[in-house]
């Protein structure tokens, strides 16, 4: 597929991944035919509004679906393995070793009667032959890692404000080095001085430890300060994939003009909506998924859908304009 | 009505306190208070319709302050004036004069709506109770005409229930429900964070429109600096409780003067690769665990950078700097 020649630097490729959802009016198509790679040691940022199936994706790649969603093909490569292949247990030797999961909201998910410490060494146990007090050594530099002061150890939960409980889940994500981190909305219901120390903490994690991060977020300027590539989705599909200055700079897709153009920022004079609704996931529109509300829909656009096309062998489109 | 007695302000806030008792039980535990709202005061002018945007972070007071607005919660201290006359006054004597005047949209349109009626009873339930329409006729096109203004397609709504609408649909029936009410004022609370991105600025239109056309004005309040400075003419910008600064939004935005302002200026996310954050943020300064404090000194000053001794003593003035500014800060008296 695209960029072949650096495929030995990509740490995850996923191939036409479909994960589909059962219902009695049918089925519910949320993502559908989705394919990317990561490169190594990069922030890989995949945004889209709500519904479009970011989050469903992520679940995808980690196996997480539960019935009556299931993945209904595609492939997840992982270091030459497809980890959609292997079994449960072999998958949970990868799940935090390998590959770390901050999940949206994630800072609520901390237990309220354990001690930040137990929480953090609970997971560094749970995945590794470590001791118990090699773990706590562990737990203790992590927090240090990502700038908590050490008495957060021997603190609860409840004690600790939404950004600090939001380091204590990247602490604990880190904590075994592994070689991919997903996080879907990090900054989500976090204060904008406390979502800047986030983004930060996100993106140094691959100069500080090599590890490449992707990023799930429906907030654009939150990918424009830390991403390196970014990833477009729309109605369970990938529109476009480019460079970050590339995408931002000059938008190709008019889905992905229509969204940049759609923030309101400082000193922008010049934003405008995209007119119409986006479609829900039981039926999406014939041809490509978003010629009704498309500025430059052509006929083609709403017989046949686009295929990922390459525009140069880091830009990635699907769209008839540029066929 | 009340044209003669109306002076320069349409809001008038006076000093508002407001003191939350948390903790304890049956009086055996000490319970410790916390200071959501600490004199507060600033006015929305009436000459001229004005979008004013509350901005503080979570925990700053600013969703008290527009529960106090449209009377849900009294306020401890202070008074709140509504055209010159205090808000009790008006919700004891003419709720409905009230509530026809000033308006509310809130943060989340999934719970704002009663889920076993259809959607359209929320604007037959306001034409009724206002008298906006005398034969179900005249009912039913002004309805109608709300939706179609709006850019809602009324075939695509009415006879529908709550459920059956997307976020953004649900948002912009309020909106629809504001222009079928015409108040005065509207008081919106983080009303785009549950709307989709692309839709979110349709939103805003609406309601600078409505301030545009309808001379409707607004107080929206929100912790995103990037739509405040989109919408707003002014800004007020809180911190624990308290009004740190206000002025012009491009003033305010383009050159803060209150250290809280500038730190929140400076964490600002701009949607531009090419305009990234230069330096980091001081992390020691974003979180300190005494969150419940509410002392006598200046509310910043255990995170501030420029921190004087008189800061630890007293909290600093609210007071005019240069035409049209206001800021609570020892740095500049």
């Amino acid at each position: 597929m695209a960029c072949e020649s650096e495929s030995g630097m990509s740490v995850l490729e996923v191939q036409n991944l479909k994960v589909y959802f059962e219902s009695v009016w049918g089925n519910y198509k949320v993502v559908d035919g989705v394919s990317f790679k990561t490169h190594k040691n990069e922030v890989f940022s995949i945004a889209g509004e709500s519904g479009c199936g970011k989050s469903t994706l992520v679940d995808g790649i980690l196996r997480l679906i539960k019935p009556p969603g299931h993945i209904h093909s595609g492939k997840v490569i992982f270091e030459g393995t497809n980890l959609l292949e292997i079994p449960e247990d072999e998958f949970r030797r990868i799940r935090w070793v390998k590959i770390a999961y901050v999940p949206q909201g994630a800072m609520n998910s901390l237990n309220p009667v354990l001690r930040v410490e137990e929480q953090i060494t609970d997971a560094i146990l749970d995945h590794s032959n470590m001791s118990k007090e090699e773990s706590r050594e562990l737990a203790i530099s992590m927090l240090e890692k990502v700038s908590l002061p050490v008495e957060v150890a021997r603190m609860y939960p409840h004690e600790l404000s939404g950004g600090m409980k939001q380091r204590v889940i990247i602490a604990t994500a880190i904590a075994l080095n592994p070689i991919l981190v997903i996080a879907d909305e990090p900054t989500t219901a976090l204060d904008v001085v406390v979502q800047k120390s986030i983004l930060q903490l996100l993106g140094s994690l691959k100069e500080n430890y090599g590890m490449t991060t992707i990023m799930i977020s429906h907030d654009m300027a939150a990918h424009a300060q830390i991403a390196d590539r970014i990833a477009i989705m729309y109605a369970g599909k990938v529109v476009e994939i480019g460079s970050i200055y590339d995408v931002f700079e000059q938008p190709l897709h008019p889905y992905t003009k229509g969204l940049i153009s759609a923030i309101p920022s400082i000193g922008k004079k010049y934003v405008k909506s995209i007119s119409g609704l986006a479609p829900g996931p039981l039926n999406w529109p014939k041809g490509c998924r978003f010629h009704p509300r498309c500025p430059s829909a052509m006929d083609i656009c709403s017989e046949v859908e686009p295929t990922m096309k390459d525009v140069s062998s880091e830009r990635h489109i699907a769209c008839h304009l540029y066929e | 009505m009340s044209d003669q007695i109306m002076s320069q302000s349409l809001l008038d806030l006076k000093n508002i306190s407001k003191v939350f008792k948390i903790g304890g039980g049956l009086g055996l535990i000490s319970r410790r208070t916390i200071k959501a709202v600490d004199s507060v005061s600033f006015t929305i002018p009436s000459d001229k319709a004005t979008i004013t945007a509350l901005v503080g972070e979570s925990g700053s007071g600013k969703t008290t302050i527009a529960r106090i607005i449209l009377g849900f919660v009294e306020p401890t201290s202070g008074e709140v004036l509504y055209k010159n006359r205090r808000i009790s006054d008006w919700l004891k004597k003419n709720r409905m004069g009230y509530l026809r005047e000033v308006q509310p949209i809130f943060q989340d349109p999934y719970s704002v709506y009663n889920p076993f009626y259809k959607i359209e009873r929320e604007l037959e339930k306001i034409i009724k109770r206002f008298k906006l329409a005398s034969s179900k006729a005249e009912k039913r096109e002004l309805m109608l005409n709300a939706l179609k203004d709006i850019g809602l397609r009324p075939g695509d709504l009415i006879g529908r229930y709550p459920h059956q609408l997307s976020g953004g649909e649900r948002q912009r029936f309020m909106l629809a429900r504001i222009l079928l009410m015409k108040p005065r004022f509207i008081v919106a609370d983080e009303p785009i964070s549950m709307v989709d991105v692309s839709l979110r600025t349709t939103f805003l239109d609406y309601l600078a429109s409505f301030k545009d056309k309808l001379d409707i004005s607004c107080l929206y309040i929100t912790h995103d600096l990037n739509v405040a400075s989109y919408i707003a003419d002014r800004i007020f910008v809180l911190c624990h409780g308290r009004v740190v600064e206000g002025g012009p939004t491009d003033a305010v935005i383009e050159d803060p003067l209150h250290p809280y302002t500038k730190l929140l200026v400076s964490s600002i996310a701009i949607p531009d690769p090419k305009r990234r954050w230069k330096e980091k943020t001081d992390l020691t300064s974003v979180e300190s665990f005494e969150k419940l404090k509410a002392g006598e000194e200046c509310i910043f000053s255990a995170r501030c950078p420029y921190v004087k001794e008189i800061c630890k003593q007293k909290a600093p003035p609210f007071l005019e700097t240069k035409s049209g500014r206001r800021v609570a800060c020892f740095l500049y008296f």
